[in-house]
Formats: C-alpha cells, structure tokens, sequence
C-alpha cells in the first residue's frame, strides 16, 4: 500500500497531532477572559468603576467566601436546586409523556399537539401574574415556572426526535419479529434520544431561568432571595455572587448532562469517526 | 390476508392488487414459490417490484389478494437498515428468541465471514460488510424464504460480485428459497432458478433459467437469455 509509505513523511499520526495541537488553544482562549478580569479588578481598585455599582472581583469572591464558610450559600443553594429539580421532574415528566402521545398516536396528535402549540406562543414568565393568582407566592410559584419552562423544549424536542426517526428502521424491526412493545424500546427510544438529551439542555436552562424570576417573588430563601435581600442593603457584591451561583450552577448542569449524553450516545462517535 | 404453506409450494400469492391513489401498481399478480428455489423478479422502474415483496414481507397493509409466505422469512432490503444504536451483533440478533441468541448471531456472522466485527457499531463499517451483516441478521431466523429486495444494488461492483457468490454459497448450506427483486438482469441470471417479469402489475412472462450451476457470464446459453430478458424489459441489445 503506498499511504503507508507516505505517512511516515507526513509525520505523526493524526490523534496524537490533534491533541497536541488541542491544548496550546484552549490556553490562548483563556487570555480575553483573564484580561478582562484584570482590567475590571484595576478600574474597580483605582476607583474608575464605582464600588457601589460594580465591586471588584476579589470582593466578590471574598464575600462567596464568607457566605461559604458562614453557611448561608448551602442552605440558599440547596433550596434553589430542590426547586429546580422538582419543577423540572414534573415538567419533564408531563413534557415527555405528552410528546411520546402525541408523536405516536394519531388521537394524540389531534387532541395534545394543537394546544400545546398555542399555549408555545405565551411567554410563559408573562405568567407570573396569573400564576401568583392561581397558586400564590409560596414555593408552588417557583416550581410551577421552573415545570413551565421545562416543559416546552422537551416537548417540542421529544416529539420531533420521534417524529424523525428512519420508517425504514422500524420496518426492518418489523421483518426481525418485534412487536410494538419492542420497536418501541428497541428503535423508538434509541432513535429519539438524541433529541431528547438536546430537550434537556434546553429544558434545564430554561428551568435555571424561569428560577431566577420566580425566586424574586417574595421568596424567603434561595439565591435569587440572596441577591433581592442584597440589593436592598445595596450589597452588591452578593448580587454579583449570586449571578455568578447562577451561571455556574447552569454550566455544571449542563456539563453532566453532556457527559451522561456522551456515554448514552456512544454509537454517535462511531458515526462521527467515519 | 397471509396464511402458511403446506406442501411444495413455499410462497403462493394469488390476486394480489395495489393501488396508490389513482395509480394501481400491481394488478392482480399471481405468482408461486417453490421449496429451496430462487425465483429473480425482474420489471422496470416502477412497475412495483418492490410493492410486490414488501406485500409479501408484511410490511403492507394495503395490499389485497391472497399471500401465503412461510413463518420463517428474512428480509434484506437495498440499505443495510442496521440500528445505529445496536452494536453489530446486537443488530443479528434483534427479536431473536430461543436459545442462546448471541451465540447464534456471532455464528451468522461468522458464515458472512464478519465473526471478528460483532462488537463494532454499523457506522464502523463499509457499506459492503454493512449489507453482509443484514445478511447475516435474515440469515439466522433459520429462514425458508429470503425476501431479497435488490439487496447489492447500492454496493460496487466487485462488491457486488462478491455478495452474489457469497448468496450461492448461504443458499448452497441452508437450502432456503429466495425471491430476488433486481434490475439486473446478469444477478438473476448467476443466482435464479426462475425469471418472472413484472409488467402492467401482473406476471407477464416467466422464464425457466436451466443453465447448469456455477454459472458464469460466459457460460453458452447465458447470451441468449440475457438478449431476451432484456428485451423484455425494454432495453433491447444493438
């Protein structure tokens, strides 16, 4: 075979080019982001940014330290997370049944399908009014906005990821014997999962988002109550923490759910190799 | 409505009519398979070809006559139709019941000559051994007819040949009976007992290909029915 000849010339072998190549720039991407850190430290030190409306990073830190160590952040954040997971369990749940129903039965189609569009259009933190009106201001505001935002992206994803799948698939599971029970768990649930974990993403970021809004109606724990308790004492620096609780709490979600995504999708790799 | 054969003949469809919208495909076709014999059905673009085997496969609701297939049928269609999620021997083995399936899998492999490549995922393979492996998963159901719907048409052609041998060779050992879709006049000529040509959604001719096996494209007598069938099909040799 001449390639064999030839790779020699070209030098190493693909895989290990690649990951040489991989680290030096995921270094040079952290160079704005630190620049950037550094020139907001030095304004907020010399007192070109006023402390009052953005502190400096290290007094952020210092003070997510403090509420660290003196206990608060855990209790605040364990609330929070209690809210988001309950609301997307319920939200994900009703997303997923309903989709599945709707993308398999024809009944379902008609019946789910049409109000579920509609009720799309509503941007469902418009509802916070409606819903203080309908379950209050306590805990079941949070998690319903929390099972709302979740419920749309799953749906949505869940009945395209079903609608999607290769007919020609499901034939030939046919020609092998299986009956629906098995084409269901054997082509459906497989061949949709992929959009399903996509669903999820969205479906949790939506969750962290519809949180924050709802945690600022009158809640009396949680990290948006962290940061509306703050801001009436003008202690900007926890609400500057609690954002950066936020979005942390929002890349850490979304990095377990592209990990659990990776092992479940294995196959996919083979697809991508090729 | 399908029901089991009894006796020499393995496939009998008598009556059977399809229609899409205004357009009727198959036109009350008759047609019989016997035990052990491989049956090539031959037909243009469109003249329902593939309507008549997915009739005969199960996959068509639609479709009205009378069909009797055996309980044990494979189907290898054009695309491989392998589950991306399944690992290749996961794939052979779906919807087996019985007795140790895996092992059962890992051995149709191996007769495709894939033994080595059952922990691989479809995407790892080239579209030859991808056809190999659908294959191999209709080959270990133990199948009295194989439904073949131009199972080698998307492969190269050395592949192609390949495969061709490969089918004699399964069929040589198993025995089954096999209705062969194809556009290819040469492939129903090495592999089939019998040419049907499918014509205005009926069985306009059959033809008895008696030339003694192996075969090969230069075998005397392979000229004259390959002028003929061709012929038939419209495309008639200058």
């Amino acid at each position: 075979m001449t390639t064999t000849a030839t790779a020699p010339v070209l030098g190493t072998p693909a895989p290990a080019k690649r990951r040489r190549s991989r680290g030096p720039r995921r270094w040079y991407r952290l160079i704005s982001p630190l620049t950037l850190l550094v020139l907001w430290e030095t304004a907020a030190r010399t007192g070109l940014l006023p402390e009052a409306k953005v502190p400096a990073p290290s007094l952020v830190a210092e003070t997510g330290l403090r509420l660290a160590v003196d206990g608060s952040l855990w209790e605040h954040l364990l609330d929070s997370l209690t809210r988001a997971a309950i609301g997307l369990v319920i939200g994900g749940t009703l997303a997923v049944a309903l989709a599945a129903t709707a993308a398999l039965l024809r009944i379902g189609d008609n019946t789910i399908d049409p109000p579920v569009q509609m009720a799309r259009m509503l941007p469902h933190l418009g509802l916070v009014p409606l819903l203080i009106i309908w379950v209050g201001i306590g805990e079941e505001l949070k998690i319903s906005l929390v099972a709302l935002g979740a419920f749309f992206p799953l749906y949505f994803n869940t009945y395209a990821g079903i609608r999607d799948i290769d007919q020609r698939l499901v034939e030939a599971a046919r020609t092998c014997g299986l009956n629906q029970w098995q084409r269901l768990r054997h082509v459906v649930l497989p061949g949709a999962l992929p959009s399903l974990f996509l669903g999820l993403r969205l479906a949790i970021g939506a969750g962290w988002l519809s949180l924050v809004v709802g945690e600022q109606v009158n809640a009396q724990t949680g990290i948006g109550f962290l940061m509306m308790e703050a801001r009436e004492f003008a202690q900007t620096d926890v609400v500057v923490f609690g954002l950066l609780v936020y979005a942390g709490l929002g890349l850490l979600s979304d990095t377990l759910i592209r990990i659990a995504e990776r092992r479940t999708l294995a196959w996919r790799r083979g697809l991508q190799a090729t | 409505m399908a029901t089991r054969p009894t006796g020499d003949l393995i496939v009998e469809v008598t009556g059977l009519r399809r229609a899409f919208g205004d357009t009727t495909v198959l036109d009350g076709a008759d047609l019989t398979v016997r035990r052990g014999e491989v049956v090539a059905l031959l037909g243009g673009s469109g003249s329902g070809k593939s309507t008549l085997l997915r009739a005969l496969a199960g996959l068509d609701a639609d479709a009205t006559g009378h069909i009797t297939v055996p309980a044990h049928y494979g189907v290898v269609f054009q695309e491989h139709r392998l589950l991306p999620w399944k690992r290749v021997a996961d794939n052979v083995a779906l919807g087996l019941t019985g007795a140790d399936p895996r092992g059962r899998a890992l051995a149709a492999l191996t007769e495709v000559g894939l033994g080595d490549r059952g922990g691989a995922w479809p995407a790892e393979l080239s579209g030859g051994q991808a056809q190999r492996v659908a294959v191999a998963r209709a080959l270990v159901r133990e199948p009295e007819l194989l439904l073949l719907d131009e199972p080698f048409g998307a492969l190269d052609a050395l592949t192609r040949l390949r495969m061709q041998r490969l089918l004699v060779r399964l069929r040589e050992r198993h025995g089954f009976a096999a209705l062969l879709v194809t556009h290819d006049v040469d492939e129903a000529l090495l592999l089939a007992d019998r040419a049907l040509v499918l014509e205005g959604g009926r069985i306009a001719e059959e033809i008895p290909i008696g030339l003694p096996k192996p075969r090969h494209q230069d075998d005397p007598g392979f000229g004259g029915l390959r002028r003929h069938l061709l012929d038939r099909l419209g495309v008639p040799v200058v």
